[in-house]
Protein backbone atom coordinates (compact mmCIF):
# COMPACT_ATOMS: atom_id res chain seq x y z
CA UNK A 1 0.00 0.00 0.00
CA UNK A 2 2.79 2.36 0.90
CA UNK A 3 4.51 1.71 -2.41
CA UNK A 4 1.25 2.42 -4.25
CA UNK A 5 0.95 5.70 -2.43
CA UNK A 6 4.53 6.52 -3.30
CA UNK A 7 3.90 5.63 -6.93
CA UNK A 8 0.80 7.82 -7.11
CA UNK A 9 2.49 10.79 -5.45
CA UNK A 10 5.50 10.47 -7.75
CA UNK A 11 3.25 10.35 -10.82
CA UNK A 12 0.95 13.24 -10.00
CA UNK A 13 2.82 16.45 -10.79
CA UNK A 14 1.04 19.41 -9.26
CA UNK A 15 -1.35 17.01 -7.53
CA UNK A 16 -2.85 15.88 -10.84
CA UNK A 17 -2.83 12.20 -11.81
CA UNK A 18 -2.96 11.53 -15.57
CA UNK A 19 -5.09 8.64 -16.80
CA UNK A 20 -2.05 6.88 -18.26
CA UNK A 21 -0.43 6.77 -14.79
CA UNK A 22 -3.72 5.71 -13.17
CA UNK A 23 -3.89 2.83 -15.62
CA UNK A 24 -0.22 2.01 -15.07
CA UNK A 25 -0.77 1.90 -11.31
CA UNK A 26 -3.71 -0.47 -11.76
CA UNK A 27 -1.54 -2.83 -13.77
CA UNK A 28 1.54 -2.59 -11.59
CA UNK A 29 -0.30 -3.06 -8.30
CA UNK A 30 -2.95 -5.49 -9.57
CA UNK A 31 -5.80 -3.24 -8.50
CA UNK A 32 -8.89 -2.03 -10.31
CA UNK A 33 -9.10 1.40 -11.89
CA UNK A 34 -11.70 2.23 -9.25
CA UNK A 35 -9.38 1.23 -6.40
CA UNK A 36 -6.60 3.37 -7.86
CA UNK A 37 -8.93 6.35 -8.30
CA UNK A 38 -10.14 6.04 -4.70
CA UNK A 39 -6.57 5.70 -3.42
CA UNK A 40 -5.44 8.78 -5.35
CA UNK A 41 -8.33 10.90 -4.11
CA UNK A 42 -7.73 9.74 -0.54
CA UNK A 43 -4.15 11.02 -0.91
CA UNK A 44 -5.47 14.39 -2.08
CA UNK A 45 -4.41 13.69 -5.67
CA UNK A 46 -6.88 14.61 -8.37
CA UNK A 47 -7.24 12.47 -11.49
CA UNK A 48 -6.60 14.87 -14.39
CA UNK A 49 -10.10 14.30 -15.73
CA UNK A 50 -11.48 16.29 -12.78
CA UNK A 51 -9.09 19.21 -13.18
CA UNK A 52 -11.83 21.56 -14.37
CA UNK A 53 -13.99 20.65 -11.39
CA UNK A 54 -11.58 22.53 -9.15
CA UNK A 55 -13.01 25.47 -7.20
CA UNK A 56 -16.49 24.05 -7.74
CA UNK A 57 -15.70 20.60 -6.30
CA UNK A 58 -12.72 20.08 -4.00
CA UNK A 59 -10.58 16.92 -3.93
CA UNK A 60 -12.24 15.88 -0.66
CA UNK A 61 -15.66 16.34 -2.24
CA UNK A 62 -14.52 14.46 -5.34
CA UNK A 63 -13.64 11.53 -3.05
CA UNK A 64 -17.08 11.68 -1.46
CA UNK A 65 -18.73 11.60 -4.88
CA UNK A 66 -16.56 8.66 -5.87
CA UNK A 67 -17.61 6.78 -2.73
CA UNK A 68 -21.30 7.40 -3.52
CA UNK A 69 -23.91 5.26 -5.21
CA UNK A 70 -26.79 6.81 -7.17
CA UNK A 71 -29.73 4.92 -8.68
CA UNK A 72 -31.19 6.23 -11.95
CA UNK A 73 -34.69 5.04 -12.82
CA UNK A 74 -35.14 5.26 -16.57
CA UNK A 75 -32.39 5.41 -19.21
CA UNK A 76 -34.29 7.38 -21.85
CA UNK A 77 -34.34 11.13 -22.47
CA UNK A 78 -33.64 12.28 -18.93
CA UNK A 79 -31.80 9.17 -17.76
CA UNK A 80 -29.28 9.13 -20.61
CA UNK A 81 -28.13 12.66 -19.85
CA UNK A 82 -28.20 12.07 -16.08
CA UNK A 83 -26.03 8.93 -16.36
CA UNK A 84 -23.58 10.69 -18.69
CA UNK A 85 -23.23 13.59 -16.25
CA UNK A 86 -22.99 11.40 -13.15
CA UNK A 87 -20.15 9.45 -14.76
CA UNK A 88 -18.28 12.59 -15.80
CA UNK A 89 -18.92 14.10 -12.36
CA UNK A 90 -17.17 11.11 -10.84
CA UNK A 91 -19.96 9.28 -9.02
CA UNK A 92 -18.28 5.98 -8.21
CA UNK A 93 -21.28 3.71 -8.53
CA UNK A 94 -24.37 4.16 -10.71
CA UNK A 95 -27.33 1.79 -10.76
CA UNK A 96 -29.19 2.11 -14.07
CA UNK A 97 -32.68 0.61 -14.20
CA UNK A 98 -34.81 0.35 -17.36
CA UNK A 99 -36.67 -2.55 -19.01
CA UNK A 100 -36.64 -1.18 -22.57
CA UNK A 101 -34.59 -1.45 -25.75
CA UNK A 102 -33.83 1.50 -28.02
CA UNK A 103 -36.27 2.27 -30.81
CA UNK A 104 -35.96 4.64 -33.73
CA UNK A 105 -38.24 7.29 -32.20
CA UNK A 106 -35.74 7.61 -29.31
CA UNK A 107 -33.06 9.04 -31.62
CA UNK A 108 -34.36 12.63 -31.48
CA UNK A 109 -33.37 13.09 -27.83
CA UNK A 110 -32.04 10.05 -26.00
CA UNK A 111 -28.29 10.51 -25.57
CA UNK A 112 -27.47 6.81 -25.35
CA UNK A 113 -29.39 5.91 -28.50
CA UNK A 114 -27.57 5.52 -31.82
CA UNK A 115 -28.36 3.70 -35.03
CA UNK A 116 -26.03 0.95 -33.84
CA UNK A 117 -27.82 0.59 -30.50
CA UNK A 118 -31.34 0.22 -31.92
CA UNK A 119 -32.83 -2.95 -30.47
CA UNK A 120 -30.29 -3.08 -27.65
CA UNK A 121 -31.24 -2.79 -23.97
CA UNK A 122 -30.90 0.80 -22.79
CA UNK A 123 -29.07 -0.26 -19.64
CA UNK A 124 -26.44 -2.06 -21.73
CA UNK A 125 -25.86 1.09 -23.76
CA UNK A 126 -25.50 2.96 -20.47
CA UNK A 127 -22.90 0.46 -19.25
CA UNK A 128 -20.90 0.75 -22.47
CA UNK A 129 -21.06 4.54 -22.47
CA UNK A 130 -19.87 4.89 -18.88
CA UNK A 131 -17.07 2.38 -19.47
CA UNK A 132 -15.94 4.50 -22.42
CA UNK A 133 -15.98 7.70 -20.32
CA UNK A 134 -14.37 6.38 -17.15
CA UNK A 135 -13.71 2.68 -16.46
CA UNK A 136 -13.18 3.58 -12.79
CA UNK A 137 -16.90 4.30 -12.52
CA UNK A 138 -19.06 1.23 -11.95
CA UNK A 139 -22.40 1.09 -13.72
CA UNK A 140 -24.71 -1.70 -12.62
CA UNK A 141 -27.23 -2.35 -15.43
CA UNK A 142 -30.59 -3.68 -14.28
CA UNK A 143 -33.00 -4.50 -17.10
CA UNK A 144 -36.17 -4.47 -15.08
CA UNK A 145 -39.31 -2.43 -14.43
CA UNK A 146 -39.50 -0.65 -11.10
CA UNK A 147 -42.42 -1.77 -8.96
CA UNK A 148 -43.26 -1.58 -5.27
CA UNK A 149 -42.50 -5.31 -5.04
CA UNK A 150 -38.88 -4.96 -6.19
CA UNK A 151 -38.26 -1.34 -5.16
CA UNK A 152 -36.50 -2.02 -1.88
CA UNK A 153 -34.06 -4.42 -3.52
CA UNK A 154 -33.32 -2.05 -6.41
CA UNK A 155 -32.75 1.04 -4.28
CA UNK A 156 -31.09 -0.24 -1.11
CA UNK A 157 -27.51 0.97 -0.89
CA UNK A 158 -28.01 4.10 -2.99
CA UNK A 159 -27.62 7.48 -1.28
CA UNK A 160 -29.73 9.35 -3.83
CA UNK A 161 -32.34 8.22 -6.37
CA UNK A 162 -33.01 10.00 -9.68
CA UNK A 163 -36.47 9.91 -11.22
CA UNK A 164 -36.03 9.77 -15.00
CA UNK A 165 -39.16 7.71 -15.56
CA UNK A 166 -41.94 8.29 -18.09
CA UNK A 167 -44.94 7.16 -16.06
CA UNK A 168 -46.73 9.02 -13.29
CA UNK A 169 -47.82 5.82 -11.53
CA UNK A 170 -44.27 4.48 -11.38
CA UNK A 171 -43.00 7.84 -10.15
CA UNK A 172 -45.43 7.82 -7.24
CA UNK A 173 -44.49 4.23 -6.38
CA UNK A 174 -40.82 5.22 -6.54
CA UNK A 175 -41.46 8.14 -4.19
CA UNK A 176 -43.06 5.78 -1.67
CA UNK A 177 -40.14 3.36 -1.80
CA UNK A 178 -37.65 6.22 -1.36
CA UNK A 179 -39.60 7.52 1.64
CA UNK A 180 -39.63 4.04 3.15
CA UNK A 181 -35.88 3.69 2.69
CA UNK A 182 -35.11 7.26 3.78
CA UNK A 183 -33.46 8.15 0.46
CA UNK A 184 -33.76 11.61 -1.15
CA UNK A 185 -35.49 11.53 -4.55
CA UNK A 186 -34.61 13.94 -7.35
CA UNK A 187 -37.65 14.28 -9.61
CA UNK A 188 -37.67 15.54 -13.17
CA UNK A 189 -40.37 15.38 -15.84
CA UNK A 190 -40.78 16.85 -19.30
CA UNK A 191 -43.35 17.49 -22.03
CA UNK A 192 -42.58 19.45 -25.18
CA UNK A 193 -40.76 22.69 -24.40
CA UNK A 194 -41.59 22.34 -20.70
CA UNK A 195 -40.18 20.62 -17.67
CA UNK A 196 -40.16 20.52 -13.89
CA UNK A 197 -37.67 19.56 -11.21
CA UNK A 198 -38.09 19.01 -7.48
CA UNK A 199 -36.10 17.31 -4.75
CA UNK A 200 -38.14 15.35 -2.25
CA UNK A 201 -36.70 14.17 1.04
CA UNK A 202 -38.47 11.48 3.09
CA UNK A 203 -41.58 12.88 4.76
CA UNK A 204 -42.15 15.51 2.09
CA UNK A 205 -45.05 15.43 -0.35
CA UNK A 206 -43.97 17.50 -3.34
CA UNK A 207 -44.70 14.75 -5.88
CA UNK A 208 -48.22 14.39 -4.52
CA UNK A 209 -48.76 18.05 -5.32
CA UNK A 210 -47.45 17.69 -8.85
CA UNK A 211 -49.45 14.51 -9.34
CA UNK A 212 -52.70 14.63 -7.32
CA UNK A 213 -54.65 11.46 -6.75
CA UNK A 214 -56.47 10.22 -9.81
CA UNK A 215 -54.33 11.84 -12.52
CA UNK A 216 -53.47 9.87 -15.64
CA UNK A 217 -50.22 7.95 -15.87
CA UNK A 218 -49.16 9.86 -18.99
CA UNK A 219 -49.20 13.65 -19.28
CA UNK A 220 -49.24 16.30 -21.98
CA UNK A 221 -46.07 14.81 -23.50
CA UNK A 222 -48.42 12.48 -25.34
CA UNK A 223 -49.54 15.43 -27.47
CA UNK A 224 -46.43 17.61 -27.22
CA UNK A 225 -43.71 14.98 -27.61
CA UNK A 226 -40.20 15.67 -26.33
CA UNK A 227 -37.62 17.54 -28.43
CA UNK A 228 -33.85 17.16 -27.99
CA UNK A 229 -33.14 20.09 -25.69
CA UNK A 230 -35.76 19.70 -22.97
CA UNK A 231 -34.44 16.46 -21.42
CA UNK A 232 -30.89 17.81 -21.52
CA UNK A 233 -31.87 20.92 -19.51
CA UNK A 234 -33.99 19.09 -16.94
CA UNK A 235 -31.46 16.25 -16.57
CA UNK A 236 -28.71 18.79 -15.89
CA UNK A 237 -30.80 20.38 -13.15
CA UNK A 238 -31.46 16.95 -11.64
CA UNK A 239 -27.75 16.10 -11.69
CA UNK A 240 -26.89 19.36 -9.91
CA UNK A 241 -29.40 18.41 -7.21
CA UNK A 242 -27.74 14.98 -6.91
CA UNK A 243 -24.32 16.58 -6.41
CA UNK A 244 -25.65 18.99 -3.78
CA UNK A 245 -27.48 16.24 -1.90
CA UNK A 246 -24.38 14.02 -1.82
CA UNK A 247 -22.06 16.84 -0.78
CA UNK A 248 -24.44 18.61 1.59
CA UNK A 249 -23.88 21.98 -0.04
CA UNK A 250 -26.03 24.71 -1.54
CA UNK A 251 -29.78 25.06 -1.27
CA UNK A 252 -31.74 21.99 -2.25
CA UNK A 253 -34.86 22.31 -4.40
CA UNK A 254 -37.01 21.17 -1.49
CA UNK A 255 -40.51 22.38 -0.73
CA UNK A 256 -40.54 24.16 -4.07
CA UNK A 257 -40.64 23.09 -7.70
CA UNK A 258 -38.70 24.73 -10.51
CA UNK A 259 -40.71 24.91 -13.68
CA UNK A 260 -38.90 25.24 -16.99
CA UNK A 261 -40.42 26.92 -20.03
CA UNK A 262 -37.93 26.85 -22.89
CA UNK A 263 -40.39 28.35 -25.39
CA UNK A 264 -40.56 31.59 -23.39
CA UNK A 265 -37.20 30.87 -21.70
CA UNK A 266 -38.51 31.39 -18.19
CA UNK A 267 -37.82 29.49 -14.99
CA UNK A 268 -40.48 29.84 -12.31
CA UNK A 269 -40.03 28.76 -8.73
CA UNK A 270 -43.26 27.57 -7.15
CA UNK A 271 -42.99 27.48 -3.37
CA UNK A 272 -45.19 25.04 -1.49
CA UNK A 273 -46.07 27.09 1.57
CA UNK A 274 -47.71 24.00 2.96
CA UNK A 275 -45.30 21.57 1.33
CA UNK A 276 -42.57 21.06 3.89
CA UNK A 277 -43.29 20.55 7.59
CA UNK A 278 -41.57 23.27 9.67
CA UNK A 279 -38.99 20.87 11.03
CA UNK A 280 -38.14 19.91 7.46
CA UNK A 281 -37.90 23.43 6.11
CA UNK A 282 -35.71 23.80 3.02
CA UNK A 283 -32.13 23.50 4.08
CA UNK A 284 -29.66 26.33 3.82
CA UNK A 285 -26.45 24.38 3.63
CA UNK A 286 -22.82 25.50 3.98
CA UNK A 287 -21.45 27.63 1.19
CA UNK A 288 -19.77 25.73 -1.62
CA UNK A 289 -16.03 26.20 -2.10
CA UNK A 290 -16.71 28.26 -5.22
CA UNK A 291 -18.22 31.10 -3.21
CA UNK A 292 -21.11 32.28 -1.14
CA UNK A 293 -24.64 31.92 -2.38
CA UNK A 294 -26.69 35.09 -2.76
CA UNK A 295 -29.34 35.77 -0.17
CA UNK A 296 -32.13 33.27 -0.52
CA UNK A 297 -29.84 30.90 -2.34
CA UNK A 298 -31.42 31.14 -5.78
CA UNK A 299 -30.60 33.78 -8.33
CA UNK A 300 -32.20 34.75 -11.61
CA UNK A 301 -35.52 33.04 -11.07
CA UNK A 302 -39.01 34.38 -10.84
CA UNK A 303 -40.71 33.83 -7.51
CA UNK A 304 -44.12 32.48 -8.35
CA UNK A 305 -46.94 32.77 -7.72
CA UNK A 306 -47.37 36.43 -7.17
CA UNK A 307 -44.43 38.53 -6.27
CA UNK A 308 -46.46 41.55 -5.17
CA UNK B 1 -81.51 43.08 -10.12
CA UNK B 2 -77.75 42.89 -10.45
CA UNK B 3 -76.11 39.48 -10.01
CA UNK B 4 -73.28 39.45 -7.48
CA UNK B 5 -69.91 38.54 -9.01
CA UNK B 6 -66.38 38.07 -7.74
CA UNK B 7 -63.14 38.65 -9.53
CA UNK B 8 -60.23 36.23 -9.44
CA UNK B 9 -56.83 36.11 -11.12
CA UNK B 10 -55.75 33.09 -13.13
CA UNK B 11 -52.16 32.34 -14.08
CA UNK B 12 -51.42 29.63 -16.61
CA UNK B 13 -48.19 27.72 -17.08
CA UNK B 14 -46.40 25.92 -19.89
CA UNK B 15 -48.63 24.64 -22.72
CA UNK B 16 -51.82 26.02 -21.12
CA UNK B 17 -50.71 29.48 -22.31
CA UNK B 18 -50.95 28.53 -25.98
CA UNK B 19 -53.99 30.30 -27.43
CA UNK B 20 -55.00 31.60 -23.99
CA UNK B 21 -53.00 33.95 -21.75
CA UNK B 22 -50.26 34.06 -19.14
CA UNK B 23 -52.27 35.85 -16.47
CA UNK B 24 -55.78 37.28 -16.60
CA UNK B 25 -58.65 38.46 -14.42
CA UNK B 26 -61.74 36.30 -14.52
CA UNK B 27 -65.19 37.22 -13.30
CA UNK B 28 -67.41 34.54 -11.81
CA UNK B 29 -70.38 34.07 -9.53
CA UNK B 30 -69.80 33.20 -5.86
CA UNK B 31 -69.43 29.48 -5.35
CA UNK B 32 -67.66 28.93 -8.64
CA UNK B 33 -65.25 26.03 -8.29
CA UNK B 34 -61.75 25.66 -9.71
CA UNK B 35 -63.11 22.93 -12.00
CA UNK B 36 -65.58 25.45 -13.47
CA UNK B 37 -62.75 27.78 -14.43
CA UNK B 38 -60.82 24.87 -15.95
CA UNK B 39 -63.90 24.05 -18.01
CA UNK B 40 -64.42 27.69 -19.02
CA UNK B 41 -60.83 27.84 -20.28
CA UNK B 42 -61.48 24.67 -22.31
CA UNK B 43 -58.67 22.80 -20.62
CA UNK B 44 -59.19 19.04 -20.57
CA UNK B 45 -59.31 17.85 -16.93
CA UNK B 46 -56.95 15.00 -17.81
CA UNK B 47 -54.27 17.54 -18.76
CA UNK B 48 -54.34 19.23 -15.34
CA UNK B 49 -51.43 18.47 -13.04
CA UNK B 50 -50.79 20.78 -10.13
CA UNK B 51 -53.31 23.37 -8.97
CA UNK B 52 -52.27 26.17 -6.63
CA UNK B 53 -54.80 28.47 -4.97
CA UNK B 54 -53.36 31.42 -3.05
CA UNK B 55 -49.94 29.74 -2.97
CA UNK B 56 -51.33 26.50 -1.57
CA UNK B 57 -52.02 23.18 -3.17
CA UNK B 58 -55.69 22.91 -4.18
CA UNK B 59 -58.23 20.45 -5.55
CA UNK B 60 -60.60 21.05 -8.50
CA UNK B 61 -63.70 20.98 -6.29
CA UNK B 62 -62.56 23.88 -4.13
CA UNK B 63 -64.64 27.08 -4.45
CA UNK B 64 -63.08 30.40 -5.42
CA UNK B 65 -63.38 33.48 -3.26
CA UNK B 66 -63.12 37.11 -4.30
CA UNK B 67 -59.52 38.01 -5.02
CA UNK B 68 -58.43 34.38 -5.31
CA UNK B 69 -55.22 33.69 -7.17
CA UNK B 70 -55.35 30.47 -9.12
CA UNK B 71 -52.39 28.84 -10.89
CA UNK B 72 -52.84 25.92 -13.26
CA UNK B 73 -50.03 23.62 -14.37
CA UNK B 74 -50.25 20.91 -17.03
CA UNK B 75 -49.48 17.31 -16.19
CA UNK B 76 -45.89 16.56 -17.25
CA UNK B 77 -45.09 12.87 -17.29
CA UNK B 78 -42.36 12.42 -19.87
CA UNK B 79 -38.82 11.32 -19.25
Amino acid sequence: MESLQRFLRANAPGGLLPWSRQAAAAEAFHQSWAEIEAAALALGLLPCRYQRNRQSISVEQQLRLFQSRVAVLGCGGLGGHVIEQLARLGIGSIVAIDPDVFEEHNLNRQLLSTIASLGQPKVEAARARVAAINPAVTLLPIRDTFAPSNGIGLLTGSQVVVDALDSVDTRLALAESCAELGIPLIHGAIAGWYGQVVTQYPGELSLRRLYPAGVASKGTEQQLGNPAFTPAVVASMETAEVAKALLGIGKALRGRVMTVNLLEMTFDEIVFEDGVPPHRAPLILPDPPGGKLPDGGVASTNIVPWSD
Amino acid sequence: MQTETVQITVKLFASFRAGRFVEAKQTCVPGTRIADIISRLEIAPKDIGMIMLDNRHAEPEQPLHAGARLSLFPLLGGG
